[in-house]
């Protein structure tokens, strides 16, 4: 290996534009010519439009046009969809309302577009955003997901009469509960899983551009899988035909998940600046990043866990509502039943499990996959519910799910997924080790004299990623396949391009991948350059989220990177005048194997490319393609340990130590790796301490700002103490598993854990706020 | 419409802008430095933050026009040609940044920062000093550690001056 090869902690080749401002963010761009659009929204969760009147704002300094939500129906413009089927237990499909991508007639959340004013500059078209009327009439509204399944609730589409959109099962129902009958103790809880809002720091942006002539479009937007989005706004959108469209994602500013979906914006952008002849630039402020990006999670659940007399559990219930919000966004759909329920078993043997889920409409944003997307609301349930068990039999809370951990691999649950390999007890040992767990008493006791609460919490997570295999999400309902390609393109003088179907917004793609090649090749990272988020450069491609980028598409790199090395030694060994089978690679140069002799890198290309002397037959160049689909999930795991404090007079938390123990397989880049756990943890202790979207019952957004909504800062949170254990994972042949959402699976049910312990009482809502859990103290 | 004559990155500069124009805005689209960014409406986030004659100001809360006259600095203007700012260098050095949205605005903050306490700094105060500037992806673990390393760095520096 290389010094810059697999698992060395090398520094990022990105980082320096970004460090001296010089990153290429959407709202950076300027195109010739350029208009900017500035949308009319609803202050209204549910209302009908009476009349839309533009006639002031068209008069207004500086407007090109003013565009009504009729006017894109009238274009035939389709509706958005959700990619993801879901079948009832009845067995009938999942209830879509249509989603126009500006309302027509009703809107049904606060921030819905009605209307989009172009103008010459942004100033003018928020001016002239003003002076558009729209005369409304207000409607009931249903802001939560009590509301929405009440009795003679408001109903939101008349596709999905009680506002219902699936109710979906997974289990076996008869066995469950028998086992819960049989069980010698059994542990119950209700649970809400707090929504939240993604906030990624760079608002999301988009440039359209028309030409005319060419009847094609380009659009910049701020995605995580431009390829996905061009399929979409071509194949269900009718906004251009796929081989017209060109979609390029620059610099990203943070997603984690949000920034997955194809949003109304960049669709009316695309329509409005073929409407207008000029290119439009649509750039949201943070409050439309509130009222518009997908939110995450919004469960209320009822969870249920029987053990026999030797505290094995043996059965697993649960009963969740999901808030979609008022459409389905194009993921929505999976993330509370494939990408939720799939996972209940968490680290642990359980032969019983039935879940059912069941999805509401209300009249709030759309919810969708947020960081970790279903599998740290399945983790929360499970970790939760493991602790108040130990709680309730009196047994230590490591003990107890050291004696329910699986062991023996692979581990086919009851609910689909067939973990491949772990070491549950490894990362146990490690978090226990690293908190000290056996000193804990002794700690809690000091506390106590000093008149603080101390508390810890234990939170064991699993979760299923590197989101593929595409047969398998296929049979589940899944729209599109979840396979990654790339291209591997040595040029003449040796340098390496590699273009991957990957998207990178801060996960260091620029560098992981190099070292792949840097340690196949033996070269540094400086000679490879990576080619991403570009419909016009990369063939295909299936984005980032889920934890794929290695596990699914540097593997993809991998196979296209075999390809290159098999036809560089069939050159080397004809230059050489060896056997192919002689040829080694080392330090950039192809190696004659018990010889001196030996060809470099370049010369190898410079041949390919020159072609006077190639074996018979063998086509010119050094570019080799591959796509990669594996043949199932990978499975991250670990053990988070978090001790706190809590005091009393005030219901405030502090940290006393947080330790994370994971699992990711192979380790591309130590230090990156441990950053995305570092991002993750904060998300998950955001979502356990500070964070929270509210609405009021008549669907306002009361937390619409920063000033309102909290997310965690410099000071709300602790440095972590990370270790890794390591199985590799043998379903791809890096060994990789994915380390991206981790931190946010396994975090909140840590601390709540910790608090609980703490406070001496186990029914506390997330975000545990100083005033929840001084009411959770003093009652 | 106003004419705003200033000086940014060491350049005298002059734009004419509308009075609402903020100062952030005229440096990104009068003047074409988009380093720095836009995070939020309500001054929270720090994405913005510059130098405004050598004190760390969030750019999104100043009129252009209330800046006239004075000396401004924008993540453009830290780096000594090819050489970084030892701030810079210890953000990349310590994976200080993940997708370099708030990156700017947390430098030119941290810079402040290590300036206001003639370099003395511990954990606890760059986390309550960096309470102004919101990041998303590093969960500020490797920010504090970037700023401590730069704190050092700026020491050594400026004894080297």
């Amino acid at each position: 290996m290389g010094v810059e090869g697999i698992g060395a902690s090398v520094v990022r080749k990105e980082d320096r534009r970004f460090i001296t401002g010089k990153g290429r963010y959407v709202d950076d761009i300027k195109v010739m010519g350029m208009t900017h659009a500035h949308f009319v929204r609803s202050p209204h969760a549910h209302a009908k439009i009476k009349s839309v009147d533009t006639a002031e704002a068209m008069k207004m300094p500086g407007v090109v046009g003013v565009l009504t939500g009729q006017q894109i129906v009238d274009d035939k413009i389709g509706n958005l969809i959700c990619g993801w089927a879901i079948t009832s237990k009845d067995g009938t499909g999942m209830k879509m309302g249509a989603w126009p991508a500006m309302a027509p007639e009703t809107v049904r959340f606060v921030g819905q577009a009605v209307a989009v004013v172009i103008a010459e500059t942004k100033n003018q078209a928020r001016d002239a955003a003003e002076a558009v009327v729209v005369n409304y009439e207000e409607l009931p509204a249903a802001a939560d997901i009590r509301a929405a399944i009440a009795p003679g609730a408001p109903q939101l589409h008349p596709e999905a009469p009680g506002n219902v959109i699936y109710d979906w099962t997974i289990g076996e129902e008869a066995a469950t509960d028998a086992a819960f009958k049989a069980a010698a103790n059994v542990v119950s809880l209700d649970i809400t899983n707090n929504r939240l809002v993604p906030n990624a720091m760079e608002p999301r942006a988009a440039i359209a551009e028309y030409n005319e002539p060419e009847e094609h479009f380009t659009l910049y937007t701020t995605s995580q899988n431009p390829h996905v989005a061009r399929l979409v706004l071509s194949a269900f959108y009718n906004i251009a035909q796929e081989h017209k469209l060109r979609v390029v994602a620059p610099d990203v500013g943070g997603g984690f998940g949000s920034k997955i979906f194809i949003y109304p914006e960049e669709m009316v952008a695309l329509w409005a600046s073929k409407k207008v002849g000029r290119p439009v630039k649509w750039t949201g402020d943070r409050t439309e990043a509130f009222l518009t990006d997908a939110h995450g999670r919004d469960h209320l659940t009822k969870a249920e866990m029987a053990f026999d007399k030797d505290n094995k559990v043996t059965a697993l219930r649960v009963k969740t509502y999901a808030n979609l919000g008022a459409y389905m966004s194009l993921f929505s759909s999976s993330v509370p039943t494939y990408l939720y329920a799939t996972l209940l078993s968490g680290q642990y043997n359980i032969p019983n499990i039935f879940a059912e889920v069941i999805s509401v409409y209300t009249n709030t944003v759309p919810v969708d996959a947020y960081r970790g997307a279903g599998r740290p609301e399945a983790s929360f349930v499970v970790e939760r519910l493991m602790e108040t068990a130990a709680r309730q039999l009196k047994v230590d809370p490591a003990e107890l799910r050291r004696k329910n951990f699986i062991t023996q691999f692979p581990h086919q649950t009851p609910v689909i997924m067939a973990y491949d390999i772990g070491d549950f007890n490894a990362s146990l040992d490690s978090a226990m080790k690293a908190i000290d767990y056996a000193g804990f008493p002794a700690r809690k006791a000091k506390a106590k004299s000093e008149g603080k609460l101390r508390g810890i919490g234990v939170s064991c997570y699993i979760e299923a990623c590197g989101i593929a295999p595409s047969k398998a999400v296929g049979s589940l309902g899944a729209g599109v396949g979840l396979w990654e390609s790339a291209e591997v393109r040595v040029n003449p003088v040796g340098t390496i391009e590699v273009l991957t179907g990957s998207h990178s917004h801060g996960q260091g793609h620029e560098t992981t991948f190099c070292q792949l090649i840097a340690e196949r090749l033996g070269i540094p990272i400086s000679q490879v350059q990576i080619v991403h988020g570009d419909t016009d450069k990369v063939q295909f491609g299936m984005g980032t989220y889920g934890s794929r980028s290695a596990a699914v598409g540097l593997t993809a790199i991998l196979k296209a990177m075999e390809k290159v090395e098999a036809k560089a030694k069939k050159i080397a060994a004809h230059q050489l005048e060896a056997s192919e089978g002689d040829i080694v690679i080392e330090n950039g140069e192809f190696k004659v194997t018990g010889t001196d002799k030996s060809i470099a890198l370049p010369m190898v290309a410079l041949a390919a490319y020159t072609a006077h002397n190639l074996p018979d037959g063998m086509e010119p160049g050094l570019k080799e393609g591959a796509f990669y689909d594996p043949t199932n999930f990978t499975f991250p795991a670990g053990a988070y340990i978090c001790e706190m404090e809590v005091d009393s007079a005030t219901g405030k938390s502090s940290f006393v130590n947080f330790v994370a123990a994971d699992d990711f397989g192979r380790l591309i880049n130590p230090m990156i790796v441990e950053g995305q756990v570092h991002g993750g943890l904060a998300q998950g202790i955001g979502q356990a301490l500070l964070e929270g979207a509210v609405y009021d019952s008549s669907g306002q957004l009361l937390t619409a700002s920063f000033m309102d909504y909290a997310m965690p800062r410099s000071d709300d949170l602790p440095s972590f103490k990370l270790s890794h254990t390591t199985t590799l994972c043998p379903g791809n042949p890096l060994g990789v598993k994915g380390c991206g959402e981790a931190g946010a699976i396994g975090a909140s049910a840590a601390v709540i854990n910790a608090i609980t312990d703490a406070i001496g009482n186990n029914n506390l809502e997330m975000p545990a706020t100083p005033d929840r859990v001084w009411h959770a103290i003093h009652g | 419409m106003s004419t705003v004559k200033l000086t940014v990155n060491g350049k005298a500069v002059s734009a004419d802008v509308e009075d609402r124009t903020l100062l952030v805005h005229l440096l990104r689209e009068n003047l074409n430095l988009t380093g720095t960014h836009v995070g939020c409406d309500t001054s929270q986030c720090g994405a913005c933050v510059v130098h405004i004659d050598g004190r760390a100001v969030k750019s999104c809360t100043v009129l252009a026009a209330q800046a006239a006259g004075s000396n401004v600095t924008t993540i453009e203007g830290i780096a000594k040609g090819d050489e970084l700012h030892p701030m810079q260098a210890a953000f990349r050095d310590n994976h200080g940044l993940q997708c370099g949205y708030c990156t700017p605005g947390m430098i030119m903050s941290a810079i402040d920062i290590v300036h206001r306490h003639s370099g003395q700094l511990d954990e606890e105060t760059v986390r309550t000093e960096l309470e102004g500037n919101i990041c998303r992806c590093t969960g500020y673990h490797n920010i504090v550690k970037s700023v401590l390393d730069a704190a050092g760095r700026m020491k050594v520096a400026q004894a080297a001056e």
